[in-house]
């Protein structure tokens, strides 16, 4: 009874194909997506991985410095497997360029910008967003009005840039991702326990990824394992129904 | 008997004991040449009488000083090495300046220094200038001793303390004196002689290399300056003079007397003495500068045939080979020439020598090339009324920026500065600076740029000019323009210039890893157009880094290399249950004392929830000048 029918999905699908069409109309369509390379995210999202010519919000899931420090990895890998110059603009840094190169973002490829308060970061993204050229436009913001999101996610729109925005925490009690956003995805992060080395030693990070909202798609949340020096996610092995002989998968899984 | 009366020693703090033994309290030497009193008088005429002897030799010349060796000890006069001899014995002395001078040292008497002062003088004048009034008038200032690199001017006074100075070059076989300093002057040493023979003359000889690129240099500045300052129409002459043309100028500046005054005060205050003649053409004045022995000669109209007339023949600027020839003849003077029939004088000696004679005399007119100073390219917008709304500026501004554009594109330069003067109705200018990271000449981008500045301009009651001036530009050839490559690189200088005009020049950069292990030094704000290499390390660094190392408390830890079990940091227990390290990182001992034994064993460690941190414990768990076992955060993994 809860199952929909076979034409009913279909009607849904064709439905959907249309919304995402005349949202496209605006814009570049050509721009396409940046699958993150692990199918069982890419499934989830409409188009089959990030929009390019779009903005995305991610946030850390609590106030804490480690959520934040995750989020920022996070983008840093995303914008990464962009070829190109990222802009990432704060408004005070606390960034360290070799953190950043261990996520595969190398120094060469960042143009840091200190804006110094939250309205010139998002007036920076803009200028960004609009000179085209670019990889992609990292903003770290505390506070950002559904005006300012809906011109960055025009700019993404128009100029075809990837617009990748952080959402600090201000006070514990603030959810960042409270107020409503034109972006097309937001994103929560936290951290999540790894697993134990057979050996003495620290792991691949490990992070809860939460999907909190995309337009034309569904919410969902996965425990991922931290990006790696190409900036690329992967699926931890014990969530993974992979095949059994797959010994490029275990190594990693293990590693 | 010996008594440490005569010893300059200090006194002992009770009375010195005679060396015989046995303490004399009474003895004279005890009361008196011990005390300290008469130390101090003792002290005191030997540092006069050595104050006394030192002004002398300060007033003296400097070659005429007495080296080191016949001072001897400078409380005394030397004897003379080599008594000299009497003239009836020998004959007048042949000694070099400085042996008269240590002969005079020794009588104790002081030179008269005015004689040596004004031959130094005569022989170091150089500037000649001479103005018309009529036709061209041109007036020659001669750089005096400055090719040697030391300004004549600041020899004055002090030349005593160095060595005399004369720069040389090679000329053929040998090695000549270029130019030479007062003091060399008036040791008899001259343009043009074999410095072997200068080095035999004078020991101590401070012989430089010429470098007439610099000179022609300084003189090329100087010409500018007179450009700028004293007439339009300036162009060096020779190696060390200038044709300034004051035709039409000089009543701007009282008179040509007044001018010339003005340009020799002038020349003094930069260190270069001139000579300066006026006179009705520019070969002239040339002449009559370079041999004439007043400072500032003024050949009266028409007067030019008995100016030049004393003159010898290579006043008129001819080659060496043609004026030996003439005087072979007898014709030494240009007064000669004038007298002899032109026909057979151009018969033998080539139509140089009456051309250049002409030219002189005004009855040839001769090219001059200009100096032109370079300018600053700039466009200048007036307006019929003033304007002072912020749209009306930036209008202005993009028609002035099309005519600054289009002034670069003509040069074949591109702007990396202008700057934006707004001149108001009270007579004061606004001026709005933009700067870019590229040479650039795309009108768009600078009127973008520039009208981000629009809004600091105060118009008060209106502006009636907006001058654009591009006050620093660089080479800028074609460039290939739109994506036809496929990988066309994207060009991040206009992006570059927008967020620097909006941010500063100081909030936009690149991070480039240094070659330190300590990672607040490990990395540095470059330019945001420079090229940073790609490097990475191999060691995990976390993402955020904290300003400031936090100290974390209750720590329990294991010695000497475990990481920690657990901490407090910011008010929160943190159970660490997994860790990795130590990653020891030394202090840069070359850097600062305090970092010599100093050491910081970093470790990378997860709480119970997944958070990863960045801690270090100062020191090495053993050795205590290593660090005080203190624990701190640094950063955090993502």
């Amino acid at each position: 009874m809860s199952n929909p029918s076979p034409i009913r999905a279909d009607r849904l699908a064709a439905l959907r194909a249309e919304v995402r069409g005349i949202e496209d109309m605006g814009g570049r369509g050509s721009a396409g997506v940046l699958p993150f390379g692990v199918a069982e995210i890419d499934a989830r999202l409409a188009g089959g991985g990030l929009a390019v010519a779009a903005l995305h919000e991610i946030a850390a899931s609590s106030a804490g410095l480690w959520d934040e420090a995750a989020a920022l990895t996070f983008i840093a890998g995303i914008a990464a497997r962009r070829p190109g110059t990222v802009l990432w603009t704060f408004a005070r840094a606390d960034l360290f360029a070799p953190g950043l190169a261990a996520a595969g973002l190398t120094p060469d490829r960042v143009l840091y910008a200190e804006a110094g308060s939250d309205p010139d970061v998002l007036a920076v993204m803009e200028e960004g967003l609009r000179h085209g050229g670019l990889a992609a436009v990292v903003g770290e913001v505390v506070r950002a009005p559904m005006a300012s999101t809906r011109r960055l996610q025009l700019a993404a729109e128009t100029c075809g840039t990837l617009a990748l925005m952080l959402r600090r925490w201000r006070k514990p009690a603030e959810d960042p991702l409270a107020e409503p956003s034109a972006a097309m995805t937001r994103w929560r992060l936290a951290v999540a326990p790894s697993t134990p080395l057979p050996v003495a030693g620290i792991g691949r990070a490990r992070w809860r990824l939460i999907l909190a909202r995309q337009r034309g798609g569904d919410t969902h949340e996965w425990i991922v394992e931290g990006t790696d020096d190409t900036g690329r996610l992967a699926l931890p092995a014990e969530f993974r129904d992979r095949p059994a002989a797959d010994p490029g998968r275990a190594d990693r899984a293990a590693a | 008997m010996a008594t440490p009366a005569s010893s300059p020693t200090p006194p002992l703090e009770v009375a010195a004991p005679n060396r015989l033994g046995g303490w004399r309290p009474g003895a004279r030497w005890a009361q008196e040449t011990g005390s300290d009193a008469w130390l101090e008088r003792q002290l005191a005429r030997k540092r006069a009488k050595r104050a006394e002897i030192q002004a002398q030799i300060d007033q003296l010349p400097a070659h005429q000083r007495p080296p080191m060796r016949e001072l001897g000890r400078r409380s005394e006069p030397a004897p003379m090495p080599f008594k000299a001899m009497a003239p009836d014995e020998g004959g007048a002395p042949a000694r070099p300046p400085y042996d008269l001078a240590g002969a005079f040292w020794q009588q104790g008497r002081v030179l008269d220094r005015a004689v040596v002062a004004g031959m130094a003088g005569r022989d170091h004048g150089s500037t000649h200038g001479h103005l018309p009034r009529s036709a061209p008038s041109v007036a020659t200032a001669r750089p005096g001793e400055t090719a040697g690199g030391r300004p004549a001017g600041r020899t004055g006074g002090q030349e005593g303390s160095r060595a005399p100075l004369v720069t040389s070059h090679r000329q053929g076989q040998k090695i000549v004196i270029v130019a030479a300093c007062p003091a060399a002057r008036a040791l008899g040493l001259k343009p043009g002689m074999a410095v072997t023979q200068a080095r035999a003359l004078v020991p101590g000889l401070d012989v430089r290399d010429a470098d007439p690129a610099a000179d022609a240099a300084l003189l090329r500045r100087l010409a500018v300056f007179a450009v700028r300052r004293w007439s339009p129409i300036v162009s060096p002459a020779g190696a060390d003079g200038l044709w300034i043309d004051i035709t039409g100028v000089a009543h701007l500046f009282g008179d040509e007397r007044r001018l010339c005054a003005r340009i020799l005060r002038f020349c003094r205050r930069i260190g270069i003495k001139a000579r300066i003649a006026v006179a009705g053409s520019g070969g002239a004045a040339d002449a009559v500068a370079r041999f004439a022995t007043e400072p500032v000669t003024c050949v009266p109209e028409g007067g030019e045939v008995a100016a030049l007339a004393p003159l010898p023949l290579s006043a008129l600027r001819v080659e060496a080979g043609v004026v030996e020839a003439a005087s072979r003849l007898g014709i030494v003077r240009i007064g000669d020439l004038l007298a002899m029939p032109r026909g057979p004088l151009t018969r033998r000696f080539g139509a140089t020598l009456l051309a250049r004679l002409d030219q002189a005399l005004g009855a040839r007119r001769e090219p001059v090339v200009p100096i032109l100073p370079v300018t600053a390219a700039q466009a200048e917008v007036r307006f019929l009324e003033p304007i002072a709304t912020a749209e009306a500026i930036g209008e202005a501004l993009a028609h002035g920026m099309a005519l600054l554009t289009a002034e670069l594109a003509a040069r074949g330069c591109g702007a990396r500065s202008i700057a934006m003067l707004c001149r108001r109705v009270d007579g004061s200018d606004q001026v709005a600076t933009i700067g870019t990271a590229r040479p650039t000449r795309d009108t768009a981008h600078l009127v973008r740029l520039m009208a981000m500045r629009i809004e600091r301009i105060d118009p008060g009651f209106g502006i009636e000019a907006i001058r654009l001036v591009a006050t620093r530009s660089d080479r800028l050839g074609a460039e290939p323009v739109g994506g036809l490559v496929a990988d066309h690189d994207p060009d991040l200088a206009p992006l570059v210039d927008r967020l620097v005009g909006r941010l500063g020049a100081r909030h936009l950069y690149r991070a480039a890893l240094l070659e330190s292990d300590i990672p607040e030094r490990s990395t540095r704000r470059v330019e945001p157009i420079a090229a940073v290499p790609g490097d990475r390390l191999r060691w995990p660094r976390p993402v955020t880094l904290l300003h400031r190392p936090e100290a974390i408390d209750r720590v329990m830890s294991e010695l000497p290399d475990g990481p920690p079990l657990r901490f407090t940091w910011r008010g929160r227990a943190h159970r660490v249950v997994r860790g990795d390290g130590p990653e020891r990182i030394y202090g840069e001992w070359w850097r600062r004392p305090g970092e010599v034994a100093a050491v910081r064993d970093y470790f990378q460690v997860e709480d119970e929830t997944g958070a990863r941190f960045w801690l270090f414990r100062r020191g090495d768990g053993g050795d205590g000048r290593t660090g005080d076992m203190s624990w701190h955060l640094h950063g955090v993994f993502g």
